[in-house]
């Protein structure tokens, strides 16, 4: 450790900590059966799926939330 | 130089003012009151230039301090008792977050019962928060101790906060003679504050208090304990360039008439005055005894103990604090770092008196134990 204090002297660090570590359940959506109508980018808490319903599984943490919110269930929870 | 008449309490806000803390976040309470009242006056006179902010609660306070220290400038406060206890989590943060505020305990017990009187309950409570503490005996060395303790705890090999006890009544509304040391002196062993190493700084960015994994945490807490024995060396130079400087002389422990004792008493703070005559009383009638003040009690000053007591017989270990179920913190301390054969006394809780006589009834009771604990001016033992 070369802080005192437990300072973190890098701004914008956090990037580093990849929290899709953290994961026992994995979003795997189905663009076939997806009605672009954009719950799962409105309500993922993590901000880990884009405008072209790209999930970014370096941070998605497997809350289950798009998968809960998904009116036409595209998203399915798959253990890792 | 000037010596005033005045009180430890008066003397503690003289050595506020004259290390010029640029924050001082404070919220009175009895036996620490007058502090805040002399510090908000010194600011209000435009007689020191500092941010005096009037808190809701010594949380807040402390609080305050921690935040205003991690801004890099340099910040007072003090405290007593239910307030230090109220103190307690941000304490931690404060060593933590390696801070070196410096605060004046004024040493009162803790409730239940509801008390205001001395005993050292409040300030041992705290000695696992990461603060180092001194125990003072007198307004001079309360006024010496909060301008040594800056010099230590903005060591860059310390950072780390100090905490100034002193006892609450017998001490801090006790007028007697104190020096105060003038500001150009003052300057020249407290230079103005060049924060290190933790604190915000706009020309070079970086987050403070963050959230640590279990990767990170035990290398922090461990880097604390790293500094609090480097503390040690920081102690022993402050005091010799103290002492250059002040012609007062400073060390973590003090022996009085120790040579040759059978018998070495240890106290922190004010008793240590009243032991000191007990000794001379004694040794004149010829009885072989010395006393041992422990000025520095975190970081622990196990070895200067051990060589100040290692030829005596016995030693009588004086606390005014109990931790229930074990006996006094000082006592249990000497007890397992220092070979000697000792005898535990609990003394002066919540501002019981501690005559002469009950000194003289420790020294006989350690030259014939009967028990390892002895509670000393109880009326009655159930």
């Amino acid at each position: 450790m070369d802080s005192i204090g437990g300072t973190v002297k890098q701004p914008g660090s956090t990037r580093i900590n990849k929290t899709g570590s953290w994961r026992t359940f994995k979003p795997i959506l189905d663009k076939e059966k997806c009605i672009e109508c954009d719950n799962c980018v409105l309500f993922c808490p993590e901000g880990c799926i884009n405008k072209d319903y790209d999930i970014d599984y370096d941070y998605c943490k497997g809350c289950g939330i798009c998968e809960v919110e998904c009116p036409v269930k595209a998203i399915k929870m798959e253990r890792e | 130089m000037v010596v005033k008449v005045i009180s430890a309490n008066n003397a503690v806000s003289h050595a506020a003012k004259l290390a010029k803390p640029q924050v001082i976040p404070v919220y009175p309470i009895t036996p620490q009151t007058s502090i805040s009242e002399y510090l908000a006056k010194f600011v209000a006179d435009g007689d020191l230039d500092s941010e005096y902010i009037m808190v809701e609660s010594e949380h807040s306070a402390i609080s305050a301090a921690v935040g205003a220290s991690g801004t890099g400038v340099r910040v007072f406060t003090a405290t007593s008792s239910q307030g230090l206890a109220l103190m307690h989590e941000i304490l931690f943060a404060a060593a933590g977050l390696r801070n070196p505020i410096v605060m004046a305990n004024a040493n009162r017990s803790l409730a239940a019962p509801l008390s205001i009187w001395n005993d050292h309950q409040d300030s041992i409570s705290q000695r696992d928060t990461g603060w180092m503490q001194i125990y003072v005996e007198n307004g001079q060395e309360a006024l010496d101790s909060i301008l040594r303790c800056y010099r230590i705890s903005e060591d860059k090999d310390v950072l780390l906060p100090s905490m100034v006890c002193l006892d609450g009544f017998i001490l801090t509304h006790t007028v007697e003679p104190v020096d105060i040391p003038s500001q150009e002196l003052v300057d020249s062993f407290l230079p103005e504050y060049q924060p290190q190493e933790s604190f915000l700084d706009p020309e070079n960015p970086r987050s403070l208090g963050t959230f640590t994994d279990p990767n990170y945490y035990m290398e922090a807490r461990y880097q604390t304990e790293v500094a609090m024995e480097k503390s040690k060396k920081v102690i022993e130079k402050v005091n010799q360039e103290f002492s250059e400087i002040f012609g007062r002389d400073y060390s973590v422990v003090e022996q009085y008439r120790c040579e040759g004792a059978e018998i070495i008493l240890i106290a922190m703070g004010s008793i240590c005055s009243t032991i000191r005559d007990v000794v001379d009383d004694m040794r004149g009638r010829g009885e072989k005894v010395g006393l041992l003040k422990v000025r520095n009690y975190r970081p622990f000053p196990k070895k200067e103990i051990y060589e100040a007591v290692k030829n005596a017989d016995r030693v009588a270990v004086l606390d005014k604090n109990i931790s229930f179920g074990m006996g006094g913190a000082l006592y249990t301390e000497i007890k397992a770092n220092i070979d000697v054969e000792s005898c535990g006394f609990i003394v002066g809780l919540g501002g019981r008196d501690i005559t002469p006589e009950h000194i003289e009834d420790i020294v006989n009771k350690t030259r014939n134990p009967t028990k390892e604990i002895t509670w000393i001016g109880l009326k009655e033992e159930v």
